[in-house]
């Protein structure tokens, strides 16, 4: 077996550029530290991808299936004899390949954002804030221990929340953070009671130990978190609900995706990363780690499926309504890991069956490749026309020719074109779903008509429409840096779909043989051709038709548009229930009753002391009075008192 | 003519002594004052002292020899006292203990 402790150094390195770059970037480096940050994640990247290398091609396979290989682990804090949190590094298909995709991702986006951030005064600071997320998710798809996992969890949660609120002068943007966190916090506290139950019963925190106990049928551990049960349900459901509750809320599936779309106040960068191809399908990678438990609890494994099929309908709906170009590609992404999530869920441990497993991983790798791809494009449209709203785009194709076929790539890529990735990934997605849940795959099957049609509404309104209107000065189509990365990324939306994943990332580790059917893709390619073609005749030339239809679906349009009340929904619950049943009362508790009973002992003390304070007069002679008055007492007492 | 005077007597007289200088110990604001005061109390103690000898017990010495350590410890006494006035007096431009009130709460 080969060394693989230099994977310790992926993380490192961006945790050491952080540090430099965030005690001593503003000072000594400003403008170099961009350079600074991409060339350290370069070497990051360039190791991942020669760990992918060495681990697939050349000794992870022990007779046929993929090992779990743990090359570090240290015991950070023994809580009794069973149970530790641990700090090491995994090896095995999963955390490979997303090492792959964050480093590579990070990379590009390090890289546009030399061009798109220059000029900024906290340039420095943006990258020590780009190294610490990176850091923290490689952290987190690295981790051993559950635990150790959930520390990187909220350590990407942090870092998202200082990128989004970079532009910490615009209020908006301040809210958006806060947002954020509080509703991802709010879902990692399900995250922590679930990892507390599933510690309980399974006796301990070890992933690889924990996987091994909860999926065996005659262990002790599996039988107490099966009788013990809460409301009807047994704590091993409760457990992987709750687990996967902080999931959704990471990967914005609904009723916890609220915060996505305002999370787009970030940099577009920030959100090509973050909120596009790694930190948001943290929550599939969770799912996908402790896969083969889920497998052993159909109902949690239901939750799943259904949360997942409902956000990525709801998403697409939504994002065929909306005039933000970066809110309709976060309703995309959330629509996209709704795919994922529910592909999870349709499928079984192992063998023909796993086939949903896979395929999940396989959308993960290249949604992150063409989505990233499209912030980015998204990113390079704003650089040029300085406004996120649609009616200020139009007719940019001949201005900018680069971001253009990109951007075009992308959108064939998401809409399932062959030969384009999103094709590959979305078949076997399907494909699966057909086989365990015919509802689920109707509602896949036209969730992703929809998602040609919003994209290539998205598409026309930028590239198309109407001419160009470009006014003051400051537009070009940005620096050699931002179209580096368009073109790679390009490339990648391309290329990554012939990539046989089913050959190396499987839930049991044994490869997969797949084929794509042809009989099969006609229906999905031929729904997505459908919408490609509605929004070229909507789209492309300015007319009257969308706003007739929008009028046609009236209350629903108008629903769909202000993003289905899910906000007021919140405000409601949070303003009018909380505040006042909870918030009110506790407020008044505290002011009147805690704090009256401190005040109140502060009031007899500080009487207490005015009265003894009076005795030191500063008087001499009242202090010779007490003396004698003293000895007196005392004289009292010896001779009369005490025989 | 002293065998008239009674233990009685003497002890009237260093109770008058002593309840005087308690009675100038308290009224009195001028620290000499005090001062005087304080050796006046002694005084009665010595008093007592050499009256007890004296009267009850003639074949001892004990009383006068604390007598006598009194009087030198009183000298000593005054001596540092006296010290203190003066030193107050420096800062205070007074000897009134009224006036050094600074420690107080």
């Amino acid at each position: 077996m080969n060394n693989y402790s230099y994977i310790s150094l992926i993380p490192l390195l961006p945790i050491a550029t952080f540090l430099l770059l965030g005690l001593f970037g503003r000072k000594y480096f400003s403008s170099l530290s961009g350079i600074i940050g991409t060339l350290s994640l370069s070497v990051s990247a360039f190791l991942s991808i020669l760990t992918a290398y060495k681990y697939f091609f050349v000794d992870g396979k022990v007779n046929g299936v993929f090992q779990q290989i743990i090359p570090l682990k240290y015991t950070w804090l023994q809580f009794s004899p069973t149970i530790s949190i641990d700090m090491g590094i995994v090896v095995d298909p999963l955390s490979v390949m997303m090492l792959v995709v964050i480093t590579f991702v990070s990379l590009m986006v390090h890289v546009f954002s030399l061009g798109y951030m220059k000029g900024e005064e906290r340039f420095a600071t943006y990258y020590a804030f780009l190294s610490l997320f990176t850091f923290s998710m490689l952290g987190l798809v690295l981790s051993t221990n559950i635990f150790q996992m959930y520390m990187f969890w909220e350590l990407v949660g942090v870092s998202s929340f200082l990128l989004i609120g970079y532009y910490f002068d615009k209020p908006s943007a301040v809210a958006a953070a806060k947002k954020a966190f509080i509703v991802t916090r709010f879902a990692d506290l399900g995250f922590l009671i679930g990892i507390l139950i599933l510690a309980f019963h399974a006796e301990t925190l070890d992933f690889q130990t924990l996987i091994a106990r909860l999926t065996d049928p005659q262990s002790s551990q599996i039988l107490s978190s099966v009788t013990s049960s809460l409301f009807g349900v047994s704590a091993l459901t409760w457990g992987l609900t709750l687990v996967f509750m902080g999931g959704a809320g990471k990967s914005a599936m609904f009723p916890l995706h609220i915060w996505l779309p305002d999370a787009m106040e970030g940099p577009t960068p920030v959100s090509a990363l973050i909120h596009a191809a790694t930190m948001v399908v943290a929550g599939v990678y969770l799912v996908a780690r402790l896969f083969p438990v889920y497998c052993f609890d159909v109902s949690a494994l239901q939750v799943v499926t259904y949360v997942g099929a409902f956000s990525a309908l709801l998403a697409a709906v939504i994002a065929c309504t909306q005039t933000d170009i970066k809110r309709v590609l976060a309703y995309s992404t959330m629509s996209q890991i709704g795919y994922m999530m529910f592909s999870l869920g349709v499928s079984k441990y192992g063998g023909e069956e796993g086939l949903g497993y896979m395929a999940s991983l396989f959308h993960l790798f290249t949604h992150a490749f063409f989505k990233s791809l499209l912030f980015l494009g998204a990113g390079s449209v704003i650089h040029m026309v300085h406004s996120n709203e649609m009616k200020d785009m139009g007719g940019l194709r001949k201005h900018m020719p680069i971001t253009h076929i990109t951007f075009l790539i992308a959108c064939l890529a998401i809409a399932g074109i062959p030969p384009f990735a999103g094709f590959f990934s979305k078949e076997e997605i399907l494909l699966a779903a057909f086989h365990s849940n015919k509802l689920v795959f109707f509602v896949a099957l036209f969730t992703s008509g929809l998602t040609a049609f919003y994209m290539f509404r998205l598409y026309y309104s930028i590239f198309w429409k109407k001419a160009a209107h470009l006014h003051g000065e400051h537009h070009d189509e940005g620096t050699f840096t931002m179209k580096i990365p368009l073109v790679i990324l390009g490339a990648c939306a391309l290329l990554v779909g012939f990539v046989p994943i089913s050959q190396f990332i499987t839930s049991d580790g044994i490869g997969l043989e797949t084929h794509i059917d042809v009989i099969f893709s006609i229906t999905p390619v031929a729904l997505a051709i459908a919408g490609i073609l509605l929004a070229t005749s909507l789209y492309k030339n300015e007319n009257d038709r969308p706003i007739k239809i929008s009028l046609a679906f009236g209350k629903f349009y108008e629903a769909a548009h202000k993003k289905f009340y899910i906000d007021e929904v919140y405000l409601f619950i949070i303003q009018k229930i909380i505040f006042n049943l909870i918030g009110r009362p506790a407020a008044w508790i505290d002011k009147n009753i805690v704090d009256g009973l401190m005040n109140l002992l502060a009031f007899i003390t500080a009487e207490f002391s005015e009265f003894f304070k009076g005795l030191q007069s500063g008087k001499v002679q009242s202090y010779a009075l007490y003396f004698f008055a003293g000895i007196f007492g005392l004289a009292v007492l010896f001779i009369y008192l005490v025989k | 003519m002293i065998n008239e005077i009674t233990l009685t007597d003497i002890l009237f007289v260093s109770t008058a002594l002593f309840f005087i200088g308690v009675y100038g110990f308290f009224t009195r604001r001028n620290m000499i004052t005090m001062l005087m005061s304080i050796e006046l109390i002694l005084n009665s103690v010595n008093i007592n002292f050499v009256a007890f000898n004296k009267y009850l017990f003639p074949q001892h010495l004990d009383g006068i020899f604390f007598t006598i350590f009194i009087i030198t410890i009183a000298a000593a006494e005054a001596a540092v006292a006296i010290a203190i006035i003066i030193n107050l007096y420096r800062s205070h431009r007074s000897i009134d203990v009224e006036d050094a009130s600074e420690l107080k709460y």
